[in-house]
């Protein structure tokens, strides 16, 4: 049927490079499977990144994000800008697959070849769905986007990993959504660079305005006062004014230094989390291949040897490999 | 090492046309997640250009249209034309609908890989997805 093609990596990079669309969506599909091939695309464009605005979208779902980043896209083609979309959705526990309906809202842009969209399954909990959007992110800035937006809904660990590889964050709340006040206050949630509060048509939206205001006065005065906008996604209201205050923000980091401190930060936490990765999956396989550490294992659940000593056996096996463990 | 191998079958399951109606696509889109594929639903109303370039970013591996409004005579050959010109001619496409036997005939004849009619379980549609994705 369908010929396996074999994958010319060189060949995508050079394509993607000149804007080709195609080799963008085959690179995403590449570095989305962990395929070796991916990861020798972004070696080969990584030098021709960092110049696009990455903006983030977070929320829970039904918020309006995705009708939002619609309305964003609108204005921001109108300026000239082209602009990358990545969404990114929950996996189902139950069967790995996904109904990924973010597009839905962003018909409007589909034959406009200044929009790329893309939408990306979260593919559960086994790691991986931070470094795929970033790498997606990267394909998408080498392709010569001007600006990414990222979408993911505010739960999860690897969500918020995700939203970190943005260069500004915009939590997007409705009148209603309480429980994410109470993260905010809690300080379980990451503080974003913008609030909305969409579905200003709600008549709540005013009291909702004023109760996150009241919120951040509480937290620690910064150097950045987060503006909390009103929008109506479906309509357009309010979008200019997002806009506005994006561009303010950008300009407020680019000249205080944090963009390229926060960039400079998350690259660095990727790097660690591929090597812990890597060396977590490497473990495990040794840990089920090798008798030595099969035996061991068993010993534990026979209740002849405590967990901690097993793992103080095995760490003194694999401790030759890995010198710095050692000296700490 | 199998990432790959384990990695989902990406389907777009679009609604070309006119007609309102979208029941059966998202009764289908469900399945086809319920079975473990990566669905990307588009909504309603869809012109054959929008359902190839979402076929092309999703870089999707299949294409599940539903088409209740008779017009699939004139939407599915552009469909399929539209594909080739993009240099998608593998991606597998399947036609739901109400869709009498001649056009049925002349439908595979132009690429359409299976043609489900009412009365078909999504059972059906899954597994022949499944079958005829091979990468
Ligand atoms: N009344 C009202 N509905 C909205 C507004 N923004 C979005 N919606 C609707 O809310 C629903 C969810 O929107 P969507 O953008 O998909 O939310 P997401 O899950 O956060 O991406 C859709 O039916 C939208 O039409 C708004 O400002 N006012
Ligand atoms: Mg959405």
């Amino acid at each position: 049927m369908s010929e396996a093609t074999a994958v010319d990596g060189a060949g995508l990079a050079r394509q993607l490079l000149a804007g080709d669309r195609r080799a963008l969506a085959r690179s995403i599909t590449l570095v989305e499977n962990d395929d070796p091939h991916g990861w020798e695309i972004v070696r080969q464009i990584y030098p021709h990144t960092g110049a696009a605005a990455i903006i983030g979208f977070t929320g829970p779902p039904g918020a309006g994000k995705s009708t939002l980043l619609g309305e964003l896209t609108r204005l921001e083609r109108s300026a000239g800008r082209s602009v990358g979309v990545l969404t990114v959705d929950p996996t189902s526990p139950f069967s790995s697959g996904a109904l990924l309906g973010d597009r839905i809202r962003l018909s409007d842009h589909f034959l406009d070849q200044g929009v790329f969209i893309r939408s990306m399954a979260n593919r559960g909990a086994l790691g991986g769905l931070s470094e795929a959007a970033l790498q997606a992110t990267l394909l998408m800035d080498a392709a010569g986007r001007d600006l990414v937006l990222l979408e993911t809904v505010g739960v999860g660990q690897a969500e918020v990993d995700v939203i970190n590889h943005a260069d500004s964050v915009v939590l997007v709340l409705t009148p209603g959504s309480g429980d994410s006040i109470q993260a905010l206050k809690a300080g379980v949630m990451e503080i974003p660079d913008v609030i909305v509060v969409n579905k200003a048509d709600h008549p709540l939206a005013d009291s909702m305005v004023r109760d996150i205001r009241s919120t951040l006065a509480l937290g620690p005065p910064r150097d950045w006062a987060i503006p909390v906008l009103r929008t109506i996604a479906t309509t357009g209201e309010g979008v200019g004014e997002l806009l506005a205050s994006l561009t303010e923000h950008r300009a407020h980091i680019q000249a205080n230094g944090t963009l390229t401190r926060r960039r400079g930060s998350h690259l660095r936490a990727e790097v660690l989390s591929l090597v812990s990765r890597r060396l977590r999956r490497d473990l495990e396989t040794a840990l089920v291949r090798e008798p030595g550490f099969v035996a061991l294992l068993e010993q534990v659940v026979s209740r002849q040897l405590d967990p901690a000593s097993a793992a103080a056996a095995i760490l003194a096996e694999v401790q030759p490999r890995n010198e710095h463990a050692s000296s700490d | 090492m199998n990432a790959a191998e384990h990695r989902p079958i990406r389907v777009v399951v679009a609604k070309p046309g006119l007609d309102g109606h979208d029941r059966g696509a998202k009764i289908v889109a469900r399945a086809l997640r319920d079975a473990g594929m990566e669905v990307i639903y588009t909504g309603l109303h869809q012109t054959p250009e929008q359902i190839v370039e979402t076929v092309l970013q999703e870089d999707a591996d299949a294409v599940g249209l539903s088409i209740l409004s008779g017009a699939h005579m004139t939407l599915v050959p552009r469909i399929l034309a539209l594909l080739r010109t993009e240099g998608l001619g593998q991606v597998v496409v399947t036609v739901g609908g109400t869709i009498p036997a001649d056009d049925i005939a002349e439908l595979k004849g132009l690429g359409v890989s299976e043609v489900f009619t009412p009365g078909a379980s999504t059972e059906a549609v899954v597994d022949f997805i499944r079958s005829a994705v091979t990468r």
